[in-house]
């Protein structure tokens, strides 16, 4: 079963076409991450997936129905956590959860949700006094009680310590064990590669990439970086092969990466010289996303 | 869970989150008290003139300020509540919540007359505790001017967010709109019918309001039931029209840019 169908979805806000024929689907029980630069048409997509938005153009069915029109049967069944949302700050964690389990059919129980994300400590203190990361978690919570079959995650990690994050990816993991479908908003590519089951990155308002986050760095052909520093005396123009100069490391790209080490350890050696730094790696999900979307 | 149940979960929410929160609590609560002793001890022994009525200012000044009172938890509560909250996201995050948004606006309309009616009690027993005036001659009049002017109120700072832009100048803009029209209408010190601020308020609700009240307390035994219905309905028209803007232009969401 399909969670979600976008097939053609188009978006102006007057004459600027936000969303530009965006097509992807979400399969039940995934995690699907949906990336893409700022400005990119990612959260107008989103928002009309949530039901915030209505759309221009295209079919779009969220749990098998449209979501401008789905109402409170379809809010009942999908859990949100937005961008940028404060928590109304004077009731506590406690009482806030239990307020916002009493807006579903089929909660889950309040103390389970607040150890899910880990506020138990928490759990009588009025949320004015919690730390921004602290609300964060709490928000996550709040998109969680209703036990939706669907959640949306945007950018739920932004502005958080590497502890805090290690900890949401384990709940958002938790989560996918639990069956819940995902859909996550990131900036942060080594989050979309640990959690996401696949992956679809919007630039200028369409899908310019699909797929899992190992076929997404697969496709670029295939390119391995070489990387050193150019100092004690070596200069770019003396190297024997082709290298490009950024921030004073120089960088070979070359898709037959044995034959070029060779060739360049080689010609070092028979310089008496050592690379500093000396790197050999494929690009991350970053690189392949900066590839992707470098033109905006 | 029944209707009347989602709403009434919303009322006591409304109602933690506005006695916890000390601005709140301060402005709409202990504003129109600390008012009420500085004007009624500013004004004390004054006589005044309320149309052919002679009276004391305490008993012209006690129902003005159950106005003002119903007024500040009302409209002022809601417009700057919701602006603030519609600011910073809250609104938004409800709105993908099932709660449907007539529970919620029941929620926030609840909590304000709740405040009302508190505040209106403490007003009139102050009143006549401390200041001599006289006992309400219309209870069940009062009950509903408060009841309508409550309404009509609330509905007015639900319309009042529309033309607010964002949070910070939610305060400004409201009392901006606010205070003028309250000194105009005669609720600190009677403002004679025949002049011109007068003239000019009578196209607001507030001087209905105060009227309403007015006859409602009834000091001198003037009115044989203490409704004042003109009064009443023009609170009522401007009441139902702000209930058509905000159907209409209400956001959620805040503005963007």
């Amino acid at each position: 079963m399909t969670a979600i169908v976008v097939d053609g979805l188009c978006k102006s806000y007057g004459a600027v076409e936000a969303v530009r024929g965006v097509s992807f689907h979400v399969e039940e029980g995934e995690v699907f991450g949906l990336l893409g630069p700022n400005g990119a048409g990612k959260t107008t997509t989103i928002e009309i997936l949530e039901g915030y938005r209505t759309r221009d153009g295209g079919d779009v069915t969220v749990l098998g129905v449209d979501p401008h029109t789905g109402g409170r049967k379809l809010r009942e069944r999908v859990g949100l956590v937005l961008q940028e949302a404060a928590v109304p700050p004077m009731l506590s964690v406690t009482e806030l959860v239990e307020l916002y389990r009493g807006y579903y059919p089929s909660p889950r129980p309040a103390a389970e949700i607040i150890e899910l994300v880990g506020l138990t400590e928490k759990a009588g203190e009025r949320v004015r006094k919690l730390s921004g990361g602290q609300q964060r978690r709490l928000d996550v919570a709040l998109g969680l009680v209703g036990d939706p079959e669907l959640i949306f995650l945007d950018e739920p990690t932004t502005g958080f310590d590497p502890s805090a994050r290690r900890a949401a990816w384990e709940v958002v993991r938790n989560m996918r064990t639990l069956g819940k479908t995902i859909v996550l908003t990131t900036h942060y590519m080594d989050e979309a590669q640990y959690l996401a089951d696949r992956i679809c990155v919007i630039a200028a308002g369409q899908v310019v990439a699909q797929g899992t986050p190992e076929t997404l760095r697969a496709g670029t052909d295939q390119v391995t970086h070489i990387r050193f520093e150019l100092r004690d005396g070596l200069a770019v123009a003396t190297l024997p092969l082709k290298a490009r100069i950024d921030g004073g490391v120089a960088i070979i790209e070359t898709a037959t990466p044995t034959r070029t080490l060779n060739e360049l350890t080689t010609w070092a050696l028979a310089q008496g010289l050592e690379l500093p730094n000396l790197e050999v790696a494929r690009p991350s999900l970053e690189d392949v996303y900066l590839e992707l979307t470098k033109n905006e | 869970m029944s209707s009347t149940g989602i709403a009434l979960r919303q009322v006591s929410f409304e109602q933690r989150s506005f006695w916890r929160n000390p601005a709140s609590a301060f402005f709409a609560f202990l504003f129109p008290i600390i008012f009420l002793v500085v004007f009624a001890t500013l004004f004390k022994g004054q006589k005044v003139q309320i149309g052919s009525v002679q009276t004391s200012y305490d008993d012209y000044y006690i129902p003005a300020l159950v106005a003002f009172g119903v007024m500040g938890a009302c409209f002022t509560n809601i417009a700057i509540t919701l602006s603030l909250r519609r600011d910073n996201g809250i609104l938004k995050r409800l709105r993908g919540t099932p709660l449907p948004p007539w529970a919620f606006i029941a929620g926030v309309v609840g909590s304000s007359i709740i405040v009302s009616i508190v505040l209106a009690l403490l007003t009139t027993v102050f009143g006549i505790l401390v200041y001599g005036v006289h006992v309400p001659q219309h209870v069940d009049a009062a009950a509903v001017t408060i009841g309508v002017g409550a309404l009509a109120f609330c509905a007015l700072g639900m319309a009042m967010t529309i033309v607010i832009p964002n949070a910070e100048a939610a305060p400004a803009i409201v009392n901006g709109v606010f205070l003028p029209i309250v000194f105009i209408s005669g609720t600190f010190f009677p403002v004679a019918s025949t002049s011109v601020l007068a003239q000019i308020a009578e196209w607001f609700p507030v001087r209905h309001f105060i009227n309403a009240m007015f006859t409602a307390f009834d000091p001198a035994h003037q009115s044989s039931s203490g409704f004042n219905g003109t009064d009443l309905l023009i609170m009522a028209a401007w009441g139902a029209g702000a209930v058509v803007l905000s159907v209409l232009r209400f956001r959620w969401e805040p503005r963007k840019g």
